[in-house]
């Protein structure tokens, strides 16, 4: 067996040959997108249209005054810039559509298709700021519907600022709930993947009482578990709980509700994380003769933990914000307060600003796992 | 006495029957390769030694004892018999070092700086120093399974399995994993080798064991089996090898 030399005609085919006449296709010089240009064009045009009109309409429904009115006029400037923008980019796509007709008309279909690639790059912008410029005005539409009522309801600086010491007393008690439930929830919620991964028929008891125990509470609105458990054991009188002054009585019962939900969810977590590691390391942990246990501890867990932080943190930031679950049973944590507030002053504010403390952890919090994550994977892996 | 015995090994999975009745006497010193076409049970014999997979007959005798079946100390086994294996199976989330040391610190009980000052050495032997702080990941393939080696070395033990160690490789990585078996050939290490490489085998091998469909076929000395095949699969084997041109 030889190769064809270069020049002769090859073997008779047989791989090659097949039925039917072999068929060439043409890559075609050039395809026109005017139409789709101008439809692009149109749309933008709309866009800005309706963008300024919600604009005017909202600009119209506010009495503002100083620093109000000011920030107002800078967002209303900036949207109307971005939807002009979004119109011209239209009116450029259809311009170089054109352009691109007549260079391909005009014999050079390579540089009419150049000029193509530019106007679908320039529908891509209508997209980009037409989408966003309709969305924002239309939310600032909705806060300057009647008259800005919105505005005065639940965004009254004013009385969140005056709320603003109640509740960042109030808030550290939700703190305080989160970083002992987290760890609580850590450790437990390892337990119990452990537990329904072992192997064997002895352990199939402690297994289905660690399945049962998942779905029964993830399957249970976290706010019934929390009624449940922190009026039940406070009427129960259950002993341990009991003894405990009636602050810390419900502080505890509120860490053992969400333990027990967010156990639930996190055992899954881990072991969706315990179980997507190749049983290959497994394997190679035990042929250097480390024990099943030494296995997990220093060769399973760590690589699924590294591998669910993601989840965990999702989960972190969930249990983070349902902390405030625990003021329907009376417990005055930053909602509580909030709540209180809003009876005060018969206004939403406060409310308001009781979602503005839980942003302020949660976002650099998920940023700082994010880089967090980034770096262990810059460390351990090759490229980069 | 023999180093390590089969007698009679059968492993099933399920219904299927992998290895039907091994006999194998391993000397101390010796290397044995395991030549045969893929699922015949070379890694599955392998594993059974190590007792990675449980064996459903026959026994396995290490230097006198008894270690299969119910009851054996496997841990205690494994610390007398490493594996190296195809994929190297090297810990990601630790370094070079912190692999090697991590059987010798956890399981031989030593301390971090006597197992760290071992690792180094061996390190040093392979010519990997530099790299005792790197992760697994940042490793070429060949590296990778050089670090595996050394880790299944670092542990000591008696026999030193390698499972088809530089099938996952790129062919211009295969010497350098190689030489370091060759080395230990020299040095008088026993091992049992799964293998492809059929110029590698016959270079080092003492005694080469033709496996199919879950039996030894035929057993001997590298030229005999290479040159004068007494069975006719394994002629026939090695035909297809040498059509493939491996040998």
């Amino acid at each position: 067996m030889t190769n064809t030399p270069v020049g002769e005609s090859p073997a008779t085919p047989v791989l090659l040959a097949t039925p039917g006449a072999p068929r060439r296709r043409a890559l075609p010089s050039f395809q026109s997108n005017l139409l789709t240009a101008v439809a692009f064009a149109i749309a933008a045009v709309i866009c800005a249209t309706v963008e300024w009109w919600l604009l005017i309409y909202f600009d119209a429904s506010l009495v503002l005054s100083g620093a109000e009115l000011i920030v107002c006029r800078g967002v209303e400037i900036f949207l109307g810039l971005v939807g002009g923008t979004a119109a011209w980019y239209g009116i450029l796509a259809v311009t170089r559509a054109l352009s691109a007709n007549r260079l391909a008309a005009g014999g050079a279909p390579s540089a009419g298709r150049v000029r193509a690639e530019d106007a679908r790059d320039a529908m891509w912008f209508v997209v980009g700021l037409g989408l966003t410029a309709l969305i924002v005005a239309f939310i600032a539409f909705l806060l300057g519907a009647n008259h800005g009522a919105l505005r005065t309801v639940m965004f009254d600086f004013g009385y969140m600022w005056r709320g603003h010491n109640a509740l960042l007393h109030a808030f550290w008690l939700n703190l305080k709930i989160f970083a002992v439930t987290q760890v609580l929830v850590l450790a437990w919620a390892l337990l119990v993947a452990v537990v329904r991964l072992l192997p064997g028929r002895a352990c199939a008891p402690v297994r289905t009482l660690a399945i049962v125990y998942t779905d029964v509470f993830r399957g249970v609105p976290a706010i019934i578990v929390i009624y449940l458990v922190v009026l039940g054991f406070g009427l129960a009188r259950v002993p341990g709980f009991d003894s405990m002054s009636k602050d810390n009585q419900i502080f505890w019962l509120a860490v053992l509700a969400l333990t027990l939900v967010y156990g639930a969810y996190v055992s899954e977590v881990y072991r969706a994380g315990l179980e997507s590691i190749h049983w290959s390391q497994a394997a190679a942990a035990r042929s250097l003769g480390l024990s099943q246990w030494q296995t997990l501890r220093h060769v399973v867990v760590p690589q699924a933990v590294r591998r669910i932080l993601p989840p965990l943190l999702n989960d972190a930031v969930a249990l983070q914000k349902d902390t405030a679950l625990t003021s329907i049973v009376g417990y005055v944590e930053v909602l509580g307060a909030a709540q209180l507030l809003k009876n005060k002053y018969f206004n939403l504010s406060p409310v308001f600003g009781a979602a503005l403390f839980f942003l302020v952890i949660t976002i650099p919090f998920t940023r700082f796992v994010d880089f967090l994550l980034k770096r262990d994977k810059q460390r351990t892996q090759g490229g980069s | 006495m023999s180093l390590l015995e089969l007698r009679g090994v059968q492993k099933y999975f399920g219904a299927d029957h992998v290895l039907k009745g091994i006999d194998l006497a391993i000397e101390e010193h010796e290397v044995i390769c395991l030549i045969g076409p893929s699922g015949c049970g070379k890694s599955t014999l392998l594993r059974c030694v190590n007792a990675l997979e449980p064996i459903q007959g026959g026994e396995i005798v290490l230097d006198g004892e008894l270690v299969s079946g119910r009851g054996v100390d496997v841990n205690a086994l494994r610390q007398e018999v490493g594996i190296v294996f195809q994929s190297f199976n090297l810990f990601p989330h630790k370094t070079v070092m912190q692999n090697i040391t991590l059987g010798p610190i956890k399981v031989l009980k030593e301390s971090k700086a006597e197992a760290k000052e071992r690792a180094r050495i061996l390190l040093a032997r392979i010519g990997l120093s530099e790299k005792a702080n790197e992760y697994p990941d940042r490793l070429s393939g060949g590296q990778q399974q050089r670090v595996a080696i050394v880790r299944a070395l670092a542990m000591q033990p008696r026999v030193l399995l390698l499972d088809e160690i530089t099938s996952a490789l790129d062919p211009e990585l295969v010497s350098e994993v190689l030489n370091i078996v060759r080395q230990l050939a020299v040095e008088g290490m026993t091992m049992i080798l799964a293998t492809h490489e059929m110029n590698f085998a016959r270079e080092v091998a003492s005694r080469v064991c033709f496996l199919e469909s879950g039996v030894i076929v035929e057993v001997g000395v590298p030229d005999q089996i290479f040159t004068a095949p007494k069975q006719a699969r394994t002629a026939e084997f090695l035909e297809r090898i040498i059509a493939a041109g491996r040998l």
